[in-house]
C-alpha cells in the first residue's frame, strides 16, 4: 500500500474496486467503517453484491473485467467537468496530454454499455470522488486477476493522481494484499526478475553487490515465472521443484494441466506443514513448522515489519523452514550457517537499503514501516509524499480490452472466482480448524435467482458447472450476489475446485493469470 | 501446569493482527486480540480468534516421507534430506541449474524467504524463483 491501514480513518471518500474487504480483509474493513462514521463517503465497484455494497453511498456491478473502461470513463467526466487537480498534475505528473486523449474516447454512453453501469450513476460517482479529499482507493485480486490487471492498476493510479491524492496522508492506490506474508516474501526477492529491496538481478552494480556478499558469482538473467515454471516442466525444460508452503494443486488455474505436468518432474520436494495436493504428488515431503513454532518476521499489506515469536516447540519432528532450507543448502554444497532468524535478518538489513535501520528490537513494540533506512529512522507511513521514486509521476495512456474468454453460445455464462470470509487460500489451515469448517464445509456456486429458474435449479441442488478446461459437480445457492449471467465459486475446496475450470490466460506484464474472468456452462446433472 | 501468552501477528491475512497466543503445557490453546497492536487495536475476525485450532491438528505433518515403490513412507531426516539433496544434484549435473525452479511462500516468514532465494541462486544458481502472489 503507499498508505497505512488506519489511515484509511481519515479519508473523505473510500472508493473499493475489486475487494470484498469485509470478508478478505476484516480488520482493513473496521478501518473503512471508522472513516465511514466520521462522515466519508464510500463508493463500491464489484460485479458482486457485496456487504460493503450495502453500506456504500453509490455500489455498483460493472460487467466482469470492464474496469479499464470504468475508469476511464471516470476519468472522462472528471476532466470535462474540470474537477481534476491541474496544479498537482502540472507539478507531479508527466504524460497528461496522452491520458486526455485517451480518456476522451471513453464518454459516458459508451462506457454504459461496456459496463453496465447506467451514464448518470457513472457521473455521480466521478463528482463524489473528484470532490471529496483525501481520497483512497482500495482495491484486492478483484483488479490484479485479469489479463487486464496490469491495465487495471495504471489505470487506478490514472485516477487517483489526476484528483492531487498520491503521496497525500490518507489518499493513495492501496492494494490490500491477499495471503499474509505476499509483502515481505516480494521484499525479500521471492521473484524472479529481482534480489531484495527490489534490486534487479540484471542490474550490474546489484548483482556485483550479491555476488560479493554471498561468496558466488550470480546470473544475472532474470528466472521463470510461476505459469512459466509450469509450462517449463509440461516442455521437459524443468527437471526438479523444490515448493515451500505453497499449494498449487489447487490455486493454480486450470489443474489438469498442472497435475500432468507435475508427474513428468525428475525431483519434486514439497515442504509444508500439511500434506497438501500438492506433497501428494512430490517424491519427497519435509515437514516444516507453523508461523508458532519459530521466530521472525511478516510484513503486512502496509509495509509493516512485524515479529513473529515462538510459542511452543516444532510438532512431531518438524522443523522450522529456515533450519530445512540451510541444510539442504549445505547439502547440495553451499553451506549455510545460521544460529537464528535474528541472525539471518542482519544479514538481509545489510544488503536491503528500505531495511537497513530495522532490528528485531526496534521491531518488538509495533513494528516498523519500510523504507527505514537508517537506524533513528521512524519508518514511512505514506509513500511518495513529496516525490515518486521515479521522478515524476507517470500517467498512462490506456485502452479497455476485454477478458480472454467471453461468454458464448457454447459457454454462455461468466464465472468469478473468490475467497469466503472463513477460509484462507487452497484451506489446508482452516479446513482442519473444526470452528471455520464448521461455519463452512464444502464448496458453492452462487447463481442468480432468475438463472437458477430459467435453467430449473433449486437452492442447494447439486449441478455441473463446465468450462473447455475441465467440469465439476457442485452445490447450487440461489443468491442475489450475482447478477444475471454471473456465477461465483469460492476456490478453497480441493473436491469443488473452481481452478479446474479457470483460465490459464495471463497478463502479459505480471503473469497474473484471469481468474475472475472465464466462459462456463451451468446445467443439472442427468438424472 | 505451566500457561504463558505469546506475542506474535496473526497469519491468515496481509492485516498482520497483533494476537496473543495462550499456551498451556506446550499446547496452543488459544487467541486473544492485542490491544496496543497498530493495525488490529484490541480486534480480530474469525479466522484470527480461531488460529490456534490448525496449529494442534492432528493432520500436521510430523515426519518426513520419500516415496519408494510408488508410496509416500515416513523416513528420517538424514534420509530424506540425503535424497532430496541428491536429486537436486543429479539434475543440475545433468540439465543445468536453470532447469531446477522453486516456488517460495507467502505464508513463511521473511528470514525463510530471503534463504529460499538465496539457495534458488547460490546454491543452485539459477533465478527461477517466484511465489503464489499472482495468484
Ligand atoms: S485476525 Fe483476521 S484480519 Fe487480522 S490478520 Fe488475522 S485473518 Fe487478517
Amino acid at each position: 500500500m503507499t498508505n497505512s491501514v488506519p489511515e484509511l480513518a481519515d479519508a473523505k471518500v473510500i472508493f473499493i474496486i475489486g475487494s470484498n474487504t469485509t470478508e478478505n480483509h476484516p480488520i482493513a474493513a473496521k478501518w473503512i467503517m471508522r472513516a465511514r462514521e466520521k462522515g466519508a463517503k464510500i463508493i463500491v465497484a464489484d460485479p458482486r453484491w457485496i456487504q460493503m455494497s450495502d453500506l456504500a453511498e453509490i455500489a455498483v456491478q460493472q460487467r466482469l473485467g470492464s474496469d479499464v473502461a470504468l475508469i476511464n470513463g471516470l476519468m472522462h467526466i472528471i476532466l470535462k467537468e474540470g474537477w481534476q487537480d491541474q496544479a498537482y498534475i502540472d507539478a507531479r505528473c508527466e504524460n497528461f496530454e496522452a491520458l486526455k486523449a485517451k480518456v476522451e474516447e471513453y464518454p459516458p454512453d459508451k462506457v454504459a454499455q461496456i459496463t453496465g453501469i447506467p451514464a448518470e450513476t457513472l457521473r455521480q460517482m466521478a463528482e463524489i470522488y473528484a470532490k471529496n479529499k483525501p481520497a483512497s482507493i482500495v482495491y484486492c485480486m478483484g483488479i490484479t486477476q485479469h489479463t487486464t490487471g496490469v491495465d487495471n492498476v495504471k489505470s487506478l493510479a490514472n485516477l487517483a493522481m489526476i484528483t492531487g491524492n498520491v503521496g497525500v496522508a490518507s489518499g493513495g492506490v492501496n492494494p490490500l494484499r491477499g495471503q499474509n506474508n505476499v509483502q515481505g516474501a516480494c521484499d525479500m526477492g521471492g521473484l524472479p526478475n529481482v534480489f531484495t529491496g527490489y534490486q534487479p538481478v540484471a542490474d550490474e552494480a546489484a548483482n556485483k553487490k550479491f555476488s560479493e556478499a554471498w561468496g558466488k558469482p550470480l546470473p544475472n538473467k532474470p528466472g521463470l515465472t510461476i505459469l512459466e515454471m509450469f509450462n517449463g516442466i509440461d516442455e521437459g525444460k524443468i527437471k526438479a521443484l523444490y515448493v515451500v508452503g505453497e499449494n498449487p494443486m489447487v490455486t493454480d488455474p486450470d489443474l489438469h494441466h498442472v497435475e500432468a505436468a507435475l508427474s513428468k518432474l525428475e525431483c519434486f520436494i514439497v515442504q509444508d506443514v500439511f500434506l497438501t495436493q500438492t506433497a501428494k504428488l512430490a517424491h519427497i515431503v519435509l515437514p516444516g513448522t507453523s508461523f508458532a513454532e519459530k521466530d521472525g518476521t511478516f510484513s503486512n499489506t502496509e509495509r509493516r515489519v512485524l515479529p513473529v515469536r515462538q510459542a511452543i516447540k516444532p510438532v512431531g519432528e518438524s522443523r522450522p523452514d529456515w533450519q530445512i532450507t540451510a541444510d539442504l543448502s549445505t547439502r547440495v554444497g553451499y553451506p549455510m550457517q545460521y544460529d537464528s532468524p535474528e541472525e539471518i535478518f542482519e544479514e538481509i538489513k545489510k544488503l536491503t537499503p528500505s531495511y537497513a535501520g530495522m532490528s528485531y528490537k526496534r521491531l518488538e513494540e509495533k513494528g516498523l514501516q519500510w523504507p527505514c533506512p537508517t537506524a533513528d529512522h521512524p519508518g514511512t507511513v505514506f509513500l511518495h509524499k513529496d516525490r515518486f521514486s521515479r521522478g515524476q509521476g507517470m500517467l498512462h495512456a490506456i485502452d479497455y480490452k476485454p477478458p480472454a474468454e467471453e461468454p458464448d453460445a457454447d459457454y454462455p455464462m461468466f464465472l468469478t472466482t473468490g475467497r469466503a470470509f472463513v477460509h484462507y487460500h487452497s484451506g489446508t489451515m482452516t479446513r482442519v480448524s473444526p470452528t471455520l469448517h464448521r461455519e463452512m464445509e464444502t464448496g458453492y456456486v452462487e447463481i442468480s435467482p432468475t438463472d437458477a429458474r430459467n435453467l430449473g435449479i433449486k437452492n442447494g441442488e447439486r449441478i455441473k458447472v463446465s468450462s473447455r478446461r475441465g467440469e465439476i459437480q457442485i452445490k447450487a445457492k440461489i443468491s442475489r450476489k450475482v447478477n444475471r449471467g454471473v456465477v461465483f465459486i469460492p476456490f478453497h475446496f480441493a473436491e469443488a475446485a473452481a481452478n479446474m475450470l479457470t483460465n490459464p490466460a495471463y497478463d502479459p506484464t505480471a503473469k497474473i493469470p484471469e481468474y475472475k474472468a472465464c466462459a462456463v456452462k451451468v446445467e443439472k446433472l442427468a438424472a | 501446569m505451566d500457561f504463558r501468552t505469546v506475542n506474535t501477528t496473526c497469519s491468515y491475512c496481509g492485516c498482520g493482527c497483533g494476537i496473543l497466543l495462550e499456551v498451556l503445557d506446550e499446547e496452543v490453546i488459544g487467541s486473544l486480540p492485542v490491544k496496543t497492536h497498530p493495525v488490529s487495536e484490541g480486534s480480530l475476525c474469525i479466522k484470527g480468534w480461531n488460529i490456534h485450532e490448525f496449529i494442534g491438528s492432528d493432520q500436521r505433518l510430523k515426519r518426513p516421507l520419500l516415496r519408494k515403490n510408488g508410496e509416500l513412507q515416513p523416513v528420517s531426516w538424514e534420509e530424506a534430506m540425503t535424497a532430496a539433496a541428491a536429486g537436486l544434484k543429479n539434475v543440475v549435473e545433468k540439465y543445468g541449474p536453470d532447469a531446477v525452479a522453486v516456488l517460495a511462500s507467502a505464508k513463511v516468514t521473511n528470514e525463510e524467504n530471503y534463504l529460499i532465494q538465496k539457495f534458488t541462486r547460490a546454491a543452485i544458481g539459477t533465478n527461477n524463483v517466484d511465489h503464489c502472489a499472482r495468484l
